[in-house]
């Protein structure tokens, strides 16, 4: 008899087809209860809406399921497994108590209508965690209503266009400096603002003098990130909200960093009038995939009268309500109250931090980012040398001699067992490595991945090839993204 | 570490803000809480959220039965704690798994393409009208009355500083768009027509008819689809050009309103103007199968200003939940599933009948139905209240002219008792007078 031992991606494990392909007739994984009401005439209930065809839905047993989707699962890198360095992404530990409080009955079955009188436990949660989030930020009011970051900064943007409209002198433009993220100028775009490209100085800050230049009646709000993109804490930040103040302007902060800051400074004691927060990355929710995120917005009080519909407050008796009857309101941005499933979880987390905890989070988030920078420093190209808050950002400009760039360095790093960091953002630094490390992160994982970016870097100088190819390890190779997007195949159909 | 980095103290780090704006209070946050007492304090807040009530609410957002090997599989960590597919090579399972949602999406709704998910129906229903607009090179917009009235108010929002104008179209007695009105909306300068089908009053829509006004001078149909289940016994509006659904039916909790699925599908020819994540299938370098991310020009770190849509973060893990539903149901679960559900309001409209008018009767209908009672409907949903039923959803917010009508629901979860008790208890509305001390206990209950 012939033995032959078989590759690991012949196994089955890793060879799991589409649900489609091991669909047969007759198979099924559900079981209705007997009816107990009389059975109905379809046809004469629809007439020509009843349904006939169901194309190629698929038709699979249970433990069809669970193995598909378990080994499915095994192809993906997750926090779980290991340290995942994104910057601006803040891949941090998902508590499970924020998953299995989310999951108690009357949270988790709550219908968004049904009466105020048996809804007060969902209100009330929903209050403590806008009182925790306005003390954090140092706003005054916010709206938990955005279902995440890019909704919030058009939500954000929304209230800086009634608020200017109010004051009788609409503007036309939003400064977005050159180290923010996609989604600012694509917000602004949406609420129907021009976007005017503020430029950075040479140590990674907004320039001030531009500002200046730049600054005018027209200009409706600047959207800042801080700390910015770079990991820099705009130092100058009271004179970037003196000098847009000064002018009429107002300050939108982006809070995807806010990671650096809670506990230690609030936004708005350094005059921030709206920003908007990501309980998907600053309040440790699960990032799941690429969704669900929450953008709750927090604003100054001179926003206030334009939040979107409706605000909750409290009664005389105590009892909490939602207000509708809000006619400077920018109106709904979302149909209920927000990705409430996400608040569940974000006060959990702050409830198992409390105080000290969360500023021990902040404290640790920069510690461990300051700790990869200088154990980085040197083997690869800093191009500012800006201090460093959560996330720290290098170039492969040492590396580009050798033809190697910044994705390449990504992919090799998956051999080594992380996932990639931010790969050529922001864009001010060409071939931009960003890593963020949270304080999630030991020291013995740190030190493992900082052996691994210095290993990868010698291994450029020694057997750049390698690096080119890389990964190496993972079920699939480099994968052809061209080719996926100059004849899109976005669905299965079954072979003819 | 600190002495890794050459400092002292942890202080130093943060040296580069300046100090007038470091806190030096704790944060007003409550104090540090054991596992147990977060437990306990959402258990608390669990009892005073309606735990243990029987619903007639539907609106938008349906109590369906959730197949227990939903949360099995999303509470994988793999699922759970995995960022944003972006690189390919270690995230297979997620690309895989929205490829096949994007498939199933396009089974059951007759589209040729859907994306990896929107926040919601509300907003994928405004982002689709939105597609519409940049399709065309038109503004104008015309929906129907019978279209959710929050995803009316949330179009409105996105609208405003786009330019573009929006009117409303009416209903008829059937509860279905007024046709001929609609016909007088409709001009050159209308971009998109945008209804729902079951709409708001569950009644489905002539879908057909209203596809051909629309394409007759130009313009585009979009038909938004909030109870996803209805997938399984009613024909889709294969006419749309555009389908903003929400999938909340499908295996997502409600969750007191989220988050929920929302999800946009299309004709091919229109997806590269489609905003969110679109997952494609392509090869790796040994030609095996892989699936990537694609057409990401449309997106806006790419294209940042000029972006389709400034979306980003997605539905993801709540897409998820949808697929393993569909994959559980399939081709013939979603359909005897959809039928049980038609029964029971077959059977609720019957009894309904009976005690209350029920207005909207000429059209065919999946799991809502509207009754008008002579009595004030909040006065009897605080009857229905005290024995732990919630009944319907009273509309003279949303419909001022509809007076004492309710919005009630039925699902396959819903008890031929619990529907008697609730009739029973509707019939009483004759014989109640009630007292004054009562009409101050109707008000709390009121929205």
């Amino acid at each position: 008899m012939k033995h032959e031992t078989r590759k690991a991606t012949l196994h089955v494990n890793q060879n799991e087809g589409l649900i489609f392909e091991k669909s047969s007739a007759g198979k099924a994984a559900w079981k209705l209860p007997p009816l107990d009401v009389p059975e109905v005439d379809t046809a004469k209930l629809l007439g020509s809406s009843e349904r006939k065809d169901f194309g190629n839905m698929p038709e699979v047993s249970e433990i069809e399921i669970i193995r598909h989707f378990t080994r499915l699962s095994t192809w993906n890198y997750a926090i779980d497994l290991g340290m995942y360095p994104l910057g601006s992404c803040t891949m941090k530990y998902n508590p499970r108590v924020n998953e299995a409080v989310a999951r108690v009955e009357g949270i988790a079955n709550g219908h968004p209508y049904q009466p105020e009188k048996i809804s007060q436990g969902a209100l009330q949660i929903l209050k403590t965690l806008s009182e925790c989030l306005i003390d954090i930020t140092g706003m005054d009011a916010i709206t938990m209503q955005p279902a995440a970051g890019a909704h919030g900064e058009m939500t954000g943007l929304l209230m800086v266009r009634a608020y200017h409209h109010s004051k009788g002198r609409p503007r036309k433009k939003i400064l977005i400096p050159d180290s923010a993220h996609g989604t600012n100028p694509a917000t602004a775009a949406m609420v129907d603002y021009a976007v005017e490209n503020l430029k950075s100085d040479s140590r990674g800050m907004v320039d001030i003098a531009a500002l200046e230049a730049q600054m005018n009646e027209d200009v409706a709000a600047l959207m800042l990130t801080n700390p910015n993109t770079l990991g820099v804490f705009e130092q100058q930040i009271h004179k970037i909200a003196d000098i847009l103040h000064a002018k009429g302007g107002l300050l939108y902060m982006d809070g995807a960093n806010m990671n650096a800051l809670v506990g230690k400074v609030r936004p708005g004691d350094f005059g921030v009038d709206v920003m908007h927060l990501n309980l998907h990355k600053t309040f440790s929710t699960p990032h799941g995939g690429g969704g669900p995120g929450s953008g709750p917005v927090a604003i100054k009080k001179i926003l206030e009268p334009f939040l979107p519909t409706p605000v909750l407050v409290t009664k005389a008796d105590g009892a909490l309500t939602f207000n509708y009857d809000r006619p400077q309101s920018v109106g709904r941005v979302r149909a209920f109250y927000g990705n409430f499933g996400m608040f569940v979880r974000a006060l959990a987390y702050i409830q198992a931090n409390g105080p000290d905890g969360l500023r021990q989070t902040t404290e640790d988030a920069v510690l461990n980012a300051n700790y990869i920078r200088k154990g980085l420093e040197g083997t690869y190209d800093l191009p500012y040398s800006t201090p460093t808050m959560h996330e720290v950002v290098f170039s492969d400009k040492l590396q580009a001699k050798k033809g190697v760039r910044t994705m390449d360095i990504a992919k090799r790093l998956i051999d080594y067992g992380f996932h990639p960091y931010t790969t050529a953002f922001p864009l001010i630094v060409p071939g931009a490595l960003m890593i963020e490390p949270t304080e999630s992160e030991s020291k013995e994982e740190m030190d493992l991945f900082v052996e691994a970016m210095k290993s990868i870097a010698q291994e450029v100088e020694e057997d750049p090839q390698t690096v080119l190819d890389a990964p190496h390890s993972t079920r699939v190779s480099r994968l052809d993204e061209t080719a996926a997007a100059r004849k899109p195949v976005l669905r299965w159909k079954p072979a003819v | 570490m600190l002495k890794a980095i050459g400092l002292r103290s942890v202080d130093e780090l943060f040296a580069p803000i300046p100090a007038e704006y470091r806190l030096s209070r704790d944060l007003k946050v409550p104090r540090q809480m054991a596992e147990s007492e977060i437990v306990d304090y959402f258990r608390q807040r669990s009892r005073e959220n309606g735990e243990g009530y029987t619903s007639f609410l539907g609106a938008g957002a349906y109590a369906h039965y959730r197949p227990v090997i939903i949360d099995s599989l999303i509470s994988r960590g793999e699922f759970l704690t995995a960022y944003t597919p972006y690189q390919a090579e270690i995230s297979q399972g997620t690309l895989q798994s929205i490829f096949e949602f994007q498939t199933m999406i396009c089974e059951l709704t007759g589209m040729e393409v859907a994306n990896a998910s929107m926040y919601d129906g509300s907003t994928a229903a405004a982002e689709a009208v939105m597609m519409a607009v940049r399709l065309t090179g038109r503004r104008s917009v015309v929906v129907a009355k019978s279209l959710h009235p929050e995803y009316r108010e949330v179009l409105a929002t996105y609208a405003t500083h786009q330019g573009m104008p929006l009117s409303v179209a009416g209903f008829g007695a059937d509860g279905r768009v007024n046709v001929s009105e609609l016909e007088k909306l409709i001009t050159a300068e209308t971009a998109a027509v945008l209804i729902q089908s079951p709409n708001f009053f569950g009644t489905i829509e002539n879908v057909a008819a209203i596809a051909d006004l629309a394409h007759k001078n130009g313009a585009m149909l979009v038909v938004s689809i909030a109870e996803a289940v209805s997938l399984g016994i009613v024909e889709p509006p294969r006419e749309a050009d555009v389908i903003a659904m929400e999938a909340q039916s499908f295996g997502v909790p409600l969750g007191f309103g989220g988050p929920y699925c929302g999800v946009i599908a299309t004709r091919e020819k229109y997806v590269r103007q489609m905003p969110g994540r679109l997952v494609g299938q392509t090869v790796d370098k040994q030609g095996r199968r892989g699936f990537v991310l694609t057409l990401a020009t449309r997106e806006q770190h790419i294209r940042r200003e000029k972006a389709t849509s400034n979306i980003c973060t997605n539905q993801a893990l709540v897409a998820l939940m949808v697929n393993i539903f569909m994959t559980v149901y399939g081709k013939v679960g979603l359909k005897e599933l959809a039928k049980q559900n038609l029964a029971k309001t077959a059977y609720a409209t019957g009894q309904f009948a009976k005690h209350g008018k029920l207005l909207f009767a000429g059209a065919p209908r999946f799991n809502e139905f509207v009754v008008d009672t002579g009595e004030d409907p909040k006065a009897i949903n605080h009857r229905l209240l005290e024995r732990k039923i919630v009944g319907g959803l009273p509309l003279k917010k949303f419909y001022p002219e509809l007076g004492n009508a309710a919005l009630w629901c039925c699902t396959e979860l819903t008890t031929r008792s619990s529907i008697d008790t609730a009739v029973g208890l509707v019939a009483e509305s004759d014989g109640v007078k009630r007292s004054a001390n009562e009409d101050a206990a109707v008000e709390e209950v009121a929205r």
